[in-house]
Formats: C-alpha cells, sequence, structure tokens
C-alpha cells in the first residue's frame, strides 16, 4: 500500500519536474526583470500617492479592492474556525474525555518579567507599523499580527483566566467586524465624493510622515483592528477549550 | 556562477514545491501535513520575489532614497503578502479540522482516520 503510494507519488513528481523544468527554462534570468507593472508603480507612487512604501500603495490603493477580498477571507477563515472549534451549548460533555489538571501561572520570575517587558514593546511597535504603513515596510496585516501576539505572551506568562480577562472575546469579536466594515466604509468615501470605490478622495500630506497617503492610512488602521482582534479571537477559542477541559 | 545564480531560485522553489508534496503524500501525521502544505506554498514566495527581482536594485521603499533609484517590482511582493495571509488563514482552518478529526476519530494519523462514521 505504501510502495504503490510512492510509486504513484514519484510518478505525478517526475511529471511535475519535468513540466517545472521546461517552464523555467522559457523564465527569464533572476535579476533581469522585464515586467512593466513594477517600473511604472515605483515611477509614480511617490507623486500620485505620497506613500513611501510603494508595497503598501500597491496594496490599499491600487489594489485595494483586492485587499478587501482578502481581508475577507481572513474573516470567513476566523468564523469557521470558531464555528469548527467553540462547543455549543446543548452539546454535552462526553464521558471519557480526560480532564487536564489546571495549567498554573509560571513561577519562575525571569518568564514572568520578560513577559512584562515584552508586552508593552510588542503593543508599541504593532500600533507603530500599522500608523507608519504607507512610511516603511510594515502595515495594517503584519502590526497587527503583532498585536495579536501580546495577549499571547500574556497568557503564557499568566493563566488562561487572565487572557480571557484583557482580551473577552466580545470584544474580539466587536473589533474584528468594526474593521471589515470599516474598510467598506471608507472605500464608501469614494463613492460619497463622486468618484470611484476606493479611490484616494483624503487629503495625502506630505510623503515620509505618518500622517500621509489619504486613505492608505485609515485603510491600514481598519486592517490592523481588523487583523489584531481576528487572530486574538482565533486564539480565545483555543484558550475556551483549555478552560473547559480543566473545570 | 551567475548562470547558477540566475536559475537558482527556480530551483529552490520547485524544491520546496516537490519536497512538501513528499511530504504531505507521506504523512502520517494530520498536523505534519499541515506544516508540509505551508512549506509546498512557500515556493510560490520564492518565485514571486525571484520573478520580481532586478540585479543591484533596492527594495521599493522611498523614505530614504531620492525618488528614481531602480527598486525591485513592489506588485509581486504586495501579491506575496496576500499569499501569507491566505496561507495563514488557510493553516488555521486546517489545523481546527485536524482537531476535531483527532476528537471524532482518536488519531491524527490520516490512515487511521480512513473508515467513515455516521
Amino acid at each position: 500500500m505504501k510502495a504503490l503510494r510512492l510509486l504513484l507519488f514519484a510518478a505525478g513528481a517526475l511529471g511535475l519536474a519535468a513540466a517545472f523544468v521546461g517552464a523555467g527554462r522559457k523564465l527569464p534570468p533572476v535579476g533581469s526583470y522585464a515586467g512593466a507593472y513594477g517600473e511604472v508603480l515605483n515611477a509614480v507612487a511617490l507623486g500620485e500617492r505620497r506613500a513611501t512604501d510603494v508595497v503598501s500603495a500597491v496594496n490599499f490603493d491600487y489594489r485595494g479592492l483586492d485587499t478587501l477580498g482578502e481581508e475577507f477571507i481572513l474573516f470567513t477563515s476566523v468564523l469557521a474556525v470558531a464555528t469548527i472549534l467553540r462547543r455549543q451549548e446543548d452539546e454535552e460533555d462526553e464521558e471519557d474525555e480526560p480532564k487536564w489538571e489546571p495549567r498554573k501561572a509560571p513561577e519562575s520570575d525571569a518568564v514572568r518579567t520578560l513577559g512584562g517587558v515584552l508586552v508593552p514593546l510588542m503593543v508599541s511597535f504593532g500600533l507603530y507599523m500599522i500608523s507608519h504603513g504607507a512610511v516603511s515596510p510594515g502595515g495594517g496585516f503584519q502590526g497587527g499580527l503583532v498585536l495579536a501576539s501580546a495577549p499571547l505572551v500574556v497568557y503564557l506568562c499568566a493563566t488562561a483566566k487572565t487572557f480571557l480577562r484583557i482580551a473577552p472575546p466580545g470584544l474580539t469579536r466587536a473589533g474584528e467586524s468594526i474593521g471589515a466594515a470599516g474598510y467598506v466604509l471608507i472605500g464608501c468615501l469614494g463613492v460619497l465624493a463622486g468618484k470611484t470605490f476606493l479611490e484616494n478622495v483624503l487629503p495625502l500630506g506630505t510623503p515620509g510622515n505618518a500622517w500621509s497617503s489619504g486613505t492608505i492610512l485609515f485603510l491600514n488602521l481598519t486592517v490592523g483592528l481588523a487583523v489584531a482582534a481576528g487572530f486574538t479571537e482565533l486564539l480565545s477559542v483555543f484558550v475556551e477549550e483549555v478552560l473547559r477541559r480543566e473545570a | 556562477m551567475t548562470d547558477l545564480l540566475s536559475v537558482l531560485p527556480y530551483a529552490v522553489a520547485g524544491w520546496l514545491l516537490l519536497w512538501g508534496l513528499y511530504g504531505i503524500v507521506t504523512s502520517k501525521n494530520l498536523v505534519h501535513l499541515v506544516i508540509c502544505l505551508v512549506v509546498m506554498q512557500s515556493a510560490t514566495y520564492v518565485l514571486l520575489l525571484a520573478i520580481g527581482y532586478k540585479s543591484g536594485a533596492v527594495a521599493p521603499v522611498y523614505a530614504d532614497m531620492p525618488p528614481g533609484t531602480p527598486a525591485v517590482d513592489p506588485l509581486v511582493q504586495a501579491l506575496m503578502l496576500t499569499d501569507i495571509v491566505v496561507e495563514a488563514t488557510v493553516a488555521a482552518l486546517l489545523l481546527a479540522l485536524a482537531v476535531q478529526a483527532h476528537e471524532r476519530g482518536g488519531s491524527l494519523d490520516p490512515a487511521r482516520l480512513a473508515r467513515l462514521k455516521g
């Protein structure tokens, strides 16, 4: 059975490798970039949008609609994980389910002190990345993840109950919804101004300032909120499961 | 040497794709299987970055360099960011399904989960 499976894989992999090599031979050598879009974007993004980070300008302006879709993929996935894992009220605990020993807060001073130092650093760095997405590498997605890791460090340094106290599920769910809806509302500003959806209609400011590039800043803020809240919601689903088994 | 470097990123992408697929095919643990899928998907990052790279060019961030400095393609980097987000959500969803599979089937080995219970 296993040998048959490996044989099938080897045949398929050989075919795939051959197709890959065949396709790769037609690709230009690495380093001799021949695309047109990259050059155009690099030339116009700074002047048109006053965004010094061209990647953010692409994500939140030129391809803003795709990022809306991306944010909703994230939203749907968090919803799906919560639906799959969260226990329904009427679902009975199985009798043979092993109970877990309650996890105590770590007694090590080193762990707790390091956590106390890390959490404020992570929160301020996450907020910095979200708010400076249009200026330097980073943005809503990256900063949101850094923010969402802060409650996880709290969980490592304390107990599951502490995690749920600083990140109550009601709050994270509200944050995720407000973040996702905020993106759409900012997009509607363009329609209200008589232009197209997600058109950059706000004042553009000075390049290099956090307060620059119009809607890119605000879209980054909403995405940061949605990502931070969404991933904290994912973590809290698991933490609730830990608490239930301990009870 | 330059010839090798001009195809090496493509070779790495192909290697990651096939090696991840091998891991999925021979996996004995659903968590391991999800990680192998993540390895497979990282082939797309290498491929996208390789396509957008321009010799001697810098990152497309004009915060500390004059306008007009040659920079690599920002479009493929933006696509890669989308790729990473989608990968993270797919991995989270699959891991949640693995938790459920373990709860209902009592195992994480795909071979032992072959029987359907209704």
